[in-house]
């Protein structure tokens, strides 16, 4: 995936420079401080400027603001992934945007107004999905900045960032393999920022208890005994959606408002069937697009706590939060920090891979003898698989006869036939151990 | 006053203000939108935070704005500022910052002045008193408790705020802000189990769980289940008798003896219904006598309540016309909406419509007796209309009123206790917040001395830390506070030289603009009255100073 055309920027032209323009952040910079930490060095801010690369995940609510926070905090080198494109209802908070831009790329818009509003500053946009890129593409930033909706890309981009981690013979971290992740998230006026450094605090995945799952409505309470406004809604959208198909084979489209209107209409017809009230048009479309509330404030407060964790990362002239923040100001403004901890098997962060070094030329059969005949794995029958771009690759399992017999002819094939690249990672399982193992495979 | 009316009616789906406010109309409502939309604020100063502050009510569309400002922008001012550009280097502050603003957002409207607040303040005063919320930032201390008396008088609410280093510092002076919905995020189901009203009893006693089948048994909702198991143990236990915490057992038991009963040869498989789970986990959280909560008591005493007269305001016409109905009736009127429960769909619509017809009655002898107040008064109906009266009944039990203390007074007369009790009980290893406080005090003090921040000229670090110190313990003696913190602070608030960092311009950003956000639609809750981020360990603190 190539980068997109980064927009007429007068940047390049215009001189970056004038008289104390970054005095703000310099007096912090150029001079030390009792609360610094100890690797601080005074006068970075021209060597950060040259080589931190920060990317920005998510051009939205959170991501605007995280652009324009970064860029008035001295980086340069930003880039920013983002898949969307621009909606009406995105103006009263997506501060980059105007109506004229409704239906352009989020990235590709935000990177064109910081570029021509903050001289020297260069973003690279990325109209892209995350997962449209590999660990190749993502070892090159510095500093990663999640400003997501969803958990489902953080718990990807944290999966990717634990298996880039490397570890020496000893088992000890090699610390350049590690790839900060400064990660926000908001919805109405609660807000959390978290600084994660992968294999040393604890990952998205050791604390996917923070992230509740998306509360559904039982089938037969839909079908049998709505009770609610949401109920029939939802019984439209699941039910008389897929059997009447007002649009053809379409499916439901929640920013088309023609779809809407129909769901709208069809939730009054059951709800008046049951003598429920209270469905309007909004409440409709909430309910189909599963809309979360947003408000500029909470945004612009959870991206500037990120964002300032990313300036204490890139120059340690403080320490770094530790390491979760909730923010909510319903009721006043209140904070809470806490230190959640690394869970001792979590799939993502603490799996230690081990190096395997073989040549191009080994068999996977050649890599499970060595499994079985070390004297420090002493494998029983192992069976492996590998993660590839398309999903988990199969490539051999024992035990289970149609599938021992589909995958047996791999063992033959060898490591470059089966497409493994040079750091891949090969996840094997054996009845001596009830968690599995992670290797990579290191060509010789 | 004009009518109120206007700001209650539903809009069209298709408007497209309203599918640009979606995601925010889904917090404060149509209501809540129009009273920003017809909220004017003004920011003193074009300071990066002031535009932060703005920035975070023009997208949201806020009526409309005004800047004043006397200064001519610079390169530091553009360097840490997103609506200053290089080219305005040299021109007005306000003026340069007001044309970058308004275009966020095409529906709301902003102009600047471009004289200094403390020209206005000696030409001109009054005319900040013509604002909805006066948002001070970059202000020497003297101006601000000018500014503190004269809008104190004037009832005009004051945010004051301030990034400095890594700290960012608000502070709210209202005289009187009445809140009609706080939007708490502990549910309340107001179901007055405990002393059911007679259109609740009628239904749930036309009920009878003998003789329903299996399947309707299942599907009772657990309000009657609980209503039931209620009246059983009042025939033993009294009549006003409720299970207390150690009865627990011996309630669920009679909640159990309620079930459907097998018959002889009845081999359905047996299925543990959900209703009789759901009555046994609401008992704690429903049994409980309704009583009026101590911020609705506090109204009901206050001043405003006593003394109506022509020039009060609608909300204490509407909080004393509460208070006649409760002298009458016992009770805050019913809120009249029901929790979800598992329920085939007529039982619970019916139960539903038990409640929503009883809080229709309440409502209404509301409204009647607010009429009856207004005439009395002899002031015209339609100051308060009645959607607003649906909505005050329907939030009564988070009623509330916050007079924070005016900021002259807390310069005054320090709150030398509270101070020194928020130093002592700190149990972290970090210095607590009102260090901070403390230090910006004494930062604004050395300000008045020396007219220039300590530690903005790198040559005078030195000089700056120990002066500051001295003026530090000069303060914490004039105040009788103590223990002293430890030097480091001192050092760093040197270090930081009044920058003001963009993050931390954004966080008060963001906050303040929440805060103007509450005190306009009246929903929320603002704080009282000192807010105080820590930037460096991301903690915060709000005190009542």
């Amino acid at each position: 995936m190539e980068a997109m055309d980064q927009g007429a920027s007068e940047s390049t032209t215009e001189s970056s420079h004038w008289p104390s323009r970054w005095s703000d952040i310099e007096k912090i910079l150029n001079r030390t401080g009792p609360l610094s930490m100890p690797e601080f060095e005074e006068g970075k801010l021209p060597a950060v400027q040259k080589d931190c690369n920060i990317l920005v995940i998510g051009a939205g609510g959170l991501g605007c603001e995280l652009l324009k926070n970064l860029a008035m905090m001295g980086f340069i080198n930003i880039s920013v992934i983002d898949m969307d494109t621009i909606d009406l209802s995105n103006l009263n908070r997506q501060f980059l945007f105007r109506e004229k831009d409704i239906g352009r790329p989020k990235a590709q818009v935000a990177a064109e107004f910081i570029n021509n509003r903050v001289p020297g500053v260069k973003v690279t946009p990325y109209y892209a999905k995350i997962e449209d890129f590999d660990a190749e593409f993502y070892k090159e930033f510095s500093i990663i900045v999640c400003g997501l909706d969803a958990i489902a890309p953080r718990r990807w981009i944290n999966r990717l960032l634990c298996s880039m981690l490397e570890y020496d013979d000893h088992e000890e971290l090699e610390p350049e393999t590690i790839h900060p992740l400064v990660d926000g998230g908001t919805e109405g006026f609660k807000g959390n920022a978290r600084v994660m450094a992968p294999g040393i605090t604890a990952c998205i995945e050791c604390t996917l208890s923070f992230y509740p799952p998306a509360v559904n409505f039982p089938m037969c309470t839909l079908a049998q005994t709505p009770r609610l406004p949401e109920h029939c809604i939802e019984y439209v959208k699941l039910i008389q959606w897929p059997k009447d198909k007002p649009f053809g084979e379409t499916e439901i489209d929640g920013d088309n408002p023609e779809h809407i209107l129909w769901i709208h209409e069809k939730s009054l017809e059951r709800a008046a069937q049951f003598g429920i009230h209270g469905i309007t048009y909004r409440l409709t479309q909430g309910v189909v697009k599963r809309i979360i509330p947003a408000v500029a404030s909470t945004n612009a407060v959870i991206a500037a706590i990120c964002a300032n964790e990313v300036f204490k990362i890139a120059y340690s002239c403080y320490p770094n939060l530790k390491t979760y923040v909730m923010f909510n100001d319903t009721a006043g403004i209140y904070t809470d920090v806490l230190e959640p901890e690394r869970l001792a098997d979590c799939m993502s962060c603490s799996i230690k891979p081990r190096m395997l070094r073989f040549p191009r030329s080994a068999t996977l059969e050649d890599v499970l003898d060595f499994l079985k005949e070390s004297p420090q794995y002493q494998m029983s029958n192992p069976g492996a698989t590998t993660a590839t771009h398309e999903g988990q690759k199969t490539l051999y399992i024992p035990g289970i006869k149609s599938l021992e017999d589909q995958t047996k002819p791999n063992l033959s094939k060898t490591l470059e036939e089966l497409g493994f690249v040079d750091g891949q990672e090969l996840n094997v399982t054996d009845k001596t151990s009830p968690t599995g193992f992670t290797f990579k495979i290191r060509y010789e | 006053m004009a009518s109120t009316r206007g700001k209650f009616e539903t809009r069209s789906p298709e408007n497209e203000k309203t599918k640009k406010y979606d995601r925010q109309l889904r917090l404060w409502g149509d209501h809540g939108q129009s009273f920003l939309e017809n909220a004017r604020v003004c920011l003193i100063n074009a300071t990066a935070t002031g535009t932060e502050i703005l920035k975070g009510l023009v997208l949201p569309g806020i009526g409309a704005f005004t800047i004043v400002d006397g200064n001519n922008v610079t390169g530091e001012d553009v360097g840490r500022n997103f609506f200053l550009l290089k080219h305005s280097i040299g021109s007005n502050r306000g003026s340069a910052a007001c044309q970058q603003l308004l275009e966020l957002n095409p529906h709301v409207r902003g102009d600047y002045i471009d004289e200094s607040c403390e020209t206005l303040l000696a030409t001109n005063p009054s005319y900040f008193t013509t604002f909805s919320v006066v948002i001070a930032t970059g202000m020497p201390e003297s101006t601000v408790l000018q500014l503190s008396k004269l809008l104190h008088v004037a009832n005009v609410p004051l945010l004051l705020c301030k990034s400095f280093g890594q700290i960012g510092y608000i502070r709210l002076q209202t005289p009187e802000h009445t809140i009609i919905e706080s939007h708490p995020d502990d549910g309340f189901d107001d179901l007055r189990l405990t002393d059911p009203f007679p259109g609740l009893r009628k239904h749930v006693d036309s009920i009878d769980l003998e003789s329903l089948s299996r399947a309707e048994h299942a599907h009772v909702p657990y309000i009657v289940i609980l209503l039931k198991a209620l009246d059983r143990w009042r025939e033993k236990h009294g009549p006003t008798s409720l299970p207390t915490y150690s009865e627990k057992k011996d309630f669920e038991s009679i909640i159990e003896s309620l079930k459907f009963k097998h018959h002889e040869g009845d081999d359905t498989p047996h299925v543990e219904p959900l209703n009789f789970e759901e009555a046994i986990k609401a008992r704690a959280r429903t049994l409980r006598k309704t009583e009026i909560p101590d911020n609705v008591k506090k109204l009901f005493e206050d001043k405003e309540c006593e003394n109506l007269n022509p020039k009060s305001k609608p909300f204490w016409i509407m909080v004393r016309a509460l208070r006649d109905f409760v002298a009458v009736n016992g009770t805050l009127p019913l809120r009249g909406s029901i929790p979800d429960m598992t329920s085939d769909s007529d039982s619970y619509v019916r139960l539903a419509g038990v409640y929503k017809t009883e809080a229709d009655k309440h409502c209404e002898d509301i409204c009647n007796r607010v009429n009856e107040i207004l005439t009395a008064l002899g002031k015209p109906l339609d100051i308060v209309c009645e959607p607003e009266i649906h909505i005050l009944c329907r939030n009564s039990h988070t009623l509330d009123v916050l007079r924070t203390r005016p900021i002259f007074e807390e310069y005054e007369r320090p709150k030398s206790n509270l101070i020194t009790d928020s130093l002592r009980n700190n149990y972290q290893p970090e210095e607590p917040e009102i260090v901070y406080y403390v230090l910006l005090r004494a930062v604004d003090k050395f300000f008045e001395s020396f007219k220039r921040y300590p530690g903005c000229l790198t040559h005078l670090m030195e000089t700056d830390i120990s002066k500051l110190k001295s003026i530090y313990s000069k303060l914490v003696q004039e105040w009788g506070i103590g223990p002293f913190p430890k030097d480091d602070l001192i050092h760093e608030m040197c270090r930081f030289g009044a920058s003001e960092l963009h993050t931390i311009a954004s966080v008060v950003g963001g906050c303040a603009a929440q805060e103007v956000i509450k005190v306009v639609t009246h929903q929320y809750v603002p704080i009282n009255n000192t807010f105080i981020f820590n930037g460096i360990l991301c903690t915060s603190t709000t005190f009542d100073l």
